[in-house]
């Protein structure tokens, strides 16, 4: 904390202090205009009272008064650094250093994997639970990742495959009594199909149109889910889905929750490794050319439509098995499990994870699901903090909070000439 | 025939309102080209600076027409500022950055302003006062127009009629037609491009706001949660009409509020929302370009 530093936060964008102070002074006083009725007053007009909450109006001024400057900074330092080609972080320099050290590469996954073994006994019951959502959320966040982050294909519309998954699951169980082992490839093929029909005849569109349709089909799938009520069983929902089963063995509502915590690491485990082999793959490198310029992409002979299918059907074979597994944990599903919001969700964990990223979207989903559980008194205000986080990443942080970095294969003149002699 | 009447006349004033609100989306999208995901939001703020300054006012003994009309002209102001705001916050520092930046940034702003609502009232349903008067001369056609709709659709034809000539003969407008056309031209002829940007939204967000006030006090409730849906069928509205075009809002209203109103009316209730989700797929699928719009050729 130098000098120079406090005064480039404070005048950041103005010409002195006291420039900052009054233009932050206009901003809070426009923001106290603007929340002003919704914020303050709340009127009944059946009982004919109002309800005033001058106190509110305070908070408002106070918290844009000294946010603006923090605005202000965060402008100036984007202004700042977009001259330059962007350097690596410390954090993640490091990061890069270990992950390329093989004996702390080891160790780091060998720490991590023993960790996941002793998650359930160490902890109770409620703590495995959060984090089995947890790491479903991180399944869901990286196959949507491969969609958005990847092939660059916004899809508001995720939460559909998810929901065909569990759906598939909780009625083949109750009709049926088909079990959890069988309906995990069913869910991934399903949430595969269901991918390419969606796909198919929206190859055309993107960008913006593609976002809308994709979120139509979403909600169209959630209201047949909601109305069709002789096959879904309507708003009410199915309940008593049947746990995984171990080979025959009768396990209790505790050995069952372990069990479905390692089965959800393994399919985690295995979710990383596919996603990490596809971005490298063919098909995932022509995503990435895909993303960054349509035209060029089709011009190197890349085929557009296999290309963008694959990205869908792919996407949606992880929501489809996420879904068969969330049925089976939760026992009881419902549409109101499956509405836009939880969509918006999963897409804030990708995008402030990191588009493209990995390590980005695990980090996305850890601090995004498992933060507001434990910070329970600010449950109400989750929804509000995704928002707001969202158009601030977007703004200062494009990237999200860790970047993809691809592999990059350098030609290195003396050593290929050392090859040749 | 009254049956069909009755859900013609509904259509009619579903289908003024969703024009409305698509005004909004097609004047931003033809001017830099972003799908603004909270002009739904602006829409509901407007309906809730309607209800506050509605109750207010019925409880201080104003009388029932100075009630709609300030209720109007205050929700306007505010649902304009919260316009002017969202662009400066959210859209303008993305400018240059790529085409997906902005559509999160909207979507986030979109859901932050839901929860802002929902935190700040109450995520119940409010009852509405109705403000829109009743007519006497009204009153003999029976179920099958009321006068609140006569009113909707009259405000919002005047609106659109006044908004076209504004476009037209106006300076502003002449500008905005510019920056439409081209954005980095019309910089160079001198026009301020980020004052016509600004001015867009808020004329966009104020004509939201007075569909928002004029269907609450129609349907008589309101939630946080309404903004969504008319956000979304107003956007399929103004992607019927062809999106970017004043004229293909407004046909694209009517078309979805008379499609929603016949299919609800002679098919079922239940599905009212997926006709509207259906006809959005089908219209991008068969016709991207929407009924007035024209197809563009791709820039490189």
């Amino acid at each position: 904390m130098n000098q120079s530093f406090i005064r480039f936060f404070l005048t950041a964008g103005c010409d002195g202090y006291a420039h900052a102070v009054r233009k932050s002074l206009l901003v809070a006083l426009w923001f106290v205009f603007l929340t002003f009725p919704i914020m303050v007053i709340r009127v009944n007009t059946i009982e004919n009272t109002v309800v005033w909450h001058w106190s509110r109006i305070g908070y408002v001024a106070l918290a844009i008064f000294f946010g603006s400057f923090v605005w202000r900074w965060l402008l100036a330092r984007k202004e700042l650094k977009k001259d330059d080609t962007r350097n690596e972080t410390r954090v993640e320099s490091l990061l890069t250093q270990l992950q390329s050290h093989p004996i702390f590469k080891f160790t780091a996954l060998g720490l991590l994997a023993l960790a996941a073994a002793v998650y359930p006994w160490v902890f109770d019951l409620y703590q495995t639970n959060i984090m089995i959502s947890c790491l479903v959320y991180i399944v869901l966040g990286l196959g949507l990742n491969i969609v958005v982050g990847l092939a660059g294909l916004l899809d508001l519309g995720y939460v559909a495959f998810y929901a065909v998954g569990a759906y598939a699951y909780a009625l083949c169980n109750m009709h049926w009594n088909i079990g959890f082992w069988y309906m995990l490839p069913v869910g991934a093929v399903l949430g595969a199909i269901l991918g390419i029909l969606l796909g198919f005849p929206v190859l055309r569109l993107r960008g913006d149109y593609l976002a809308i349709v994709t979120l139509g089909f979403g909600e169209i799938i959630r209201l047949v889910l909601e109305n069709w009520g002789d096959v879904t069983m309507g708003p009410s929902g199915i309940s008593s889905i049947a746990r995984p089963g171990l080979f025959g063995v009768k396990l209790g509502v505790v050995g069952s929750t372990q069990y479905m915590f390692y089965i959800m690491v393994a399919l985690m485990v295995l979710t990383i490794f596919c996603v990490n082999r596809l971005q490298n793959s063919r098909i995932g490198r022509a995503w990435l050319a895909l993303r960054e310029d349509e035209i060029a992409c089709q011009a190197m002979g890349i085929d557009k439509m296999k290309t963008k299918l694959m990205a869908f059907a792919l996407g949606a074979t992880w929501a489809g098995m996420a879904g068969v597994v969330f049925a089976a944990k939760t026992t009881f599903i419902n549409p109101a499990s499956f509405t836009f919001w939880e969509s918006a969700i999963i897409l804030s964990i990708v995008v402030i994870g990191g588009m493209g990223s990995i390590r980005g979207v695990i980090a996305g989903a850890v601090i995004l699901i498992l933060v507001p559980e434990y910070l329970r008194e600010f449950a109400q205000f989750r929804m509000l903090l995704f928002g707001s986080i969202m158009v601030l990443v977007m703004v200062f942080r494009p990237q999200g909070l860790i970047s993809a970095k691809r592999k990059v294969y350098e030609y290195k003149a003396a050593e290929a000439e050392a090859v040749h002699e | 025939m009254e049956y069909f009447l009755e859900l013609f006349m509904g259509g009619l004033t579903r289908g003024s309102i969703y024009a409305l609100i698509a005004l909004g989306y097609t004047m931003v999208y033809g001017i830099i080209e972003l799908i603004n995901f909270a002009h739904g939001e602006i829409y509901m703020i407007g309906a809730f600076t309607g209800l506050i300054v509605a109750g207010l006012l019925t409880m201080l003994g104003f009388p029932g027409y100075a009630i709609l009309v300030i209720a109007i002209v205050c929700a306007v102001i505010w649902a304009a500022a919260y316009g002017f705001t969202i662009e400066k916050m959210a859209y303008k520092p993305l400018r240059n950055a790529p085409r997906l930046s902005p559509l999160i940034s909207a979507i986030g702003m979109s859901i932050f302003l839901q929860n802002y609502v929902m935190l700040a009232q109450t995520s119940d349903f409010l009852p509405f006062p109705e403000l829109i008067p009743h007519f006497a001369f009204m009153e003999k056609m029976g179920s099958i127009m009321s006068s609140a709709e006569l009113v909707i659709i009259l405000a919002t034809v005047a609106s659109c009629v006044g908004l076209t000539l504004f476009i037209k003969f106006t300076k502003l407008g002449k500008a905005m037609r510019a920056t439409a056309q081209n954005r980095k031209m019309a910089m160079l002829v001198g026009i301020n491009v980020d004052m016509v940007i600004s001015a867009t939204f808020v004329i966009g967000s104020s004509l939201a706001a007075v569909g928002g006030v004029l269907i609450a006090s129609h349907i008589g409730q309101i939630n946080y949660y309404i903004g969504f849906i008319a956000g979304i069928k107003a956007f399929t509205a103004a992607v019927l009409g062809g999106i970017g075009s004043l004229p293909g809002a407004m046909l694209g209203g009517l078309v979805l509020g008379l499609t929603e109103a016949f299919a609800t009316g002679y098919v079922s209730s239940d599905y009212e929302d997926v006709f509207a989700f259906l006809l959005l797929v089908l219209i991008l699928i068969f016709r991207p370009s929407g009924i007035m719009g024209k197809e563009k050729t791709q820039k490189v």
